[in-house]
């Protein structure tokens, strides 16, 4: 039995069905981020002074990233345009460049989370922060039974504030360098990963549900890329309303970032 | 008739493209530059004028390259719900901001 609609729009709704089902799973998409979003407005609003963390993310690497995402958008756009002019020679070219910018968005987003995880800020028995990334630990390091040394490219600060605004005046005129400290002068450690406060637990949940999203629409582009020749051939109609409904997700995957990008990155 | 029903033409769409991009790289730059930039005292209005941005950068991918400008009225319809919803749940998110609990440290 055939399914109805696929190609042609209902009439009642002058749409196919697939292109009602995409718009109407974006909306919950909306809401779904939307609910994360006003978690990030509450932990914001709701931290005490000079306790939110600003500039603690590349701007650099973000502004790369939004590149990427707006370029892999405008290739979705052109591969979709190629299969209604029925050249599946550009639209394999153009989705090709789609997934490659997919790619290389996931792969910094990685050196990202890598350089969060082995950046650490460890509390001392005096009260002061030792803060900076991971150089090395010795073989004997553990912090448990207190022996061995940590070393980590960083500094030292008085007050954890020091910590939070990497913009300030202050942050940018102090000198890193290497600080070994021994395990018995540790009063805590830990890396900036989720659990290390609020900024970092939304940052990771943020960016990582859209990472997912990254992933889940490059699988799906990468199929109908690598075997959807043969649909192609038989009903070409069919297949381009597949290469819309998952351009639509892709771009709506661009419009999250829009706004996580100045959100995390630039606020 | 909706974009994706009309005939189309790679070339305007290549145009169509370059156009997008290059307000995107604008607004890109335009949210960058506010964010270092020595603008009020605290945070407040920066975070405005940056939103202000990302909604423009936001409305060109939906307008254009979504097609959402010459989508049919269901569609609409199903995002004025999805606006109304979404600004209920960050509208009561703002309303509860200064509400604690009776009998919490900070009350």
């Amino acid at each position: 039995m055939e399914i109805p609609y696929t190609v042609q729009n209902r009439p009642d709704t002058g749409l196919y069905n697939a292109k009602l089902g995409i718009w109407l799973f974006l909306a919950s998409e909306v809401m779904l981020f939307g609910g994360l979003f006003s978690a990030y407005v509450l932990l914001r609003v709701g931290a005490e002074p000079g306790m939110w963390p600003h500039g603690w993310l590349n701007v650099t690497l973000g502004t790369i990233n939004t590149l990427l995402l707006a370029l892999s958008a405008i290739t979705t756009l052109l591969a979709w345009a190629a299969c209604k002019v029925r050249d599946f020679t550009k639209f394999k070219i153009f989705h090709a460049c789609t997934i490659l910018l997919a790619l290389t968005f996931l792969g910094i987003k990685s050196y990202e989370y890598h350089d969060k995880l082995i950046h650490y800020e460890i509390k001392l028995n005096n009260g002061t922060f030792a803060d900076g990334h991971l150089v090395e630990k010795s073989k004997d390091f553990d912090l448990a039974k207190k022996t061995g040394t940590v070393t980590l490219h960083g500094r030292i600060v008085t007050d954890e504030k020091d910590l939070m605004d990497l913009r300030s005046p202050e942050a940018k005129a102090a000198k890193l360098g290497e600080v070994t400290v021994a395990a018995t002068d540790i009063k805590s450690m830990g890396n900036y990963g989720p659990r290390h406060n609020t900024f970092t637990a939304i940052y990771f949940t943020l960016t990582g549900l859209h990472a997912l999203h990254i992933l889940g629409g490059t699988i799906v582009i990468f199929y109908m890329w690598a075997f959807g020749g043969s649909m192609w051939k038989t009903d070409p109609e069919r297949f381009t309303n597949r290469i819309e409904v998952s351009g639509l997700f892709w771009h709506f995957v661009d419009l999250v970032w829009i706004f996580l990008f100045p959100v995390l990155y630039l606020t | 008739m909706s974009e994706s029903e009309k005939p189309v033409s790679l070339q305007s769409y290549f145009r169509l493209c370059g156009v997008v991009f290059f307000v995107v790289l604008c607004t890109t730059s335009a949210m960058i530059a506010t964010s270092f930039a020595h603008i009020g005292d605290g945070w407040t209005l920066k975070v405005a004028l940056i939103l202000a941005i990302a909604v423009v950068n936001a409305f060109l991918v939906a307008g254009f390259l979504m097609h959402l400008l010459s989508e049919k009225k269901l569609i609409f319809t199903v995002l004025i719900f999805t606006v109304f919803f979404f600004a209920g749940l960050m509208g009561l998110t703002m309303w509860a901001m200064s509400d604690f609990p009776t009998g919490t440290a900070i009350h």
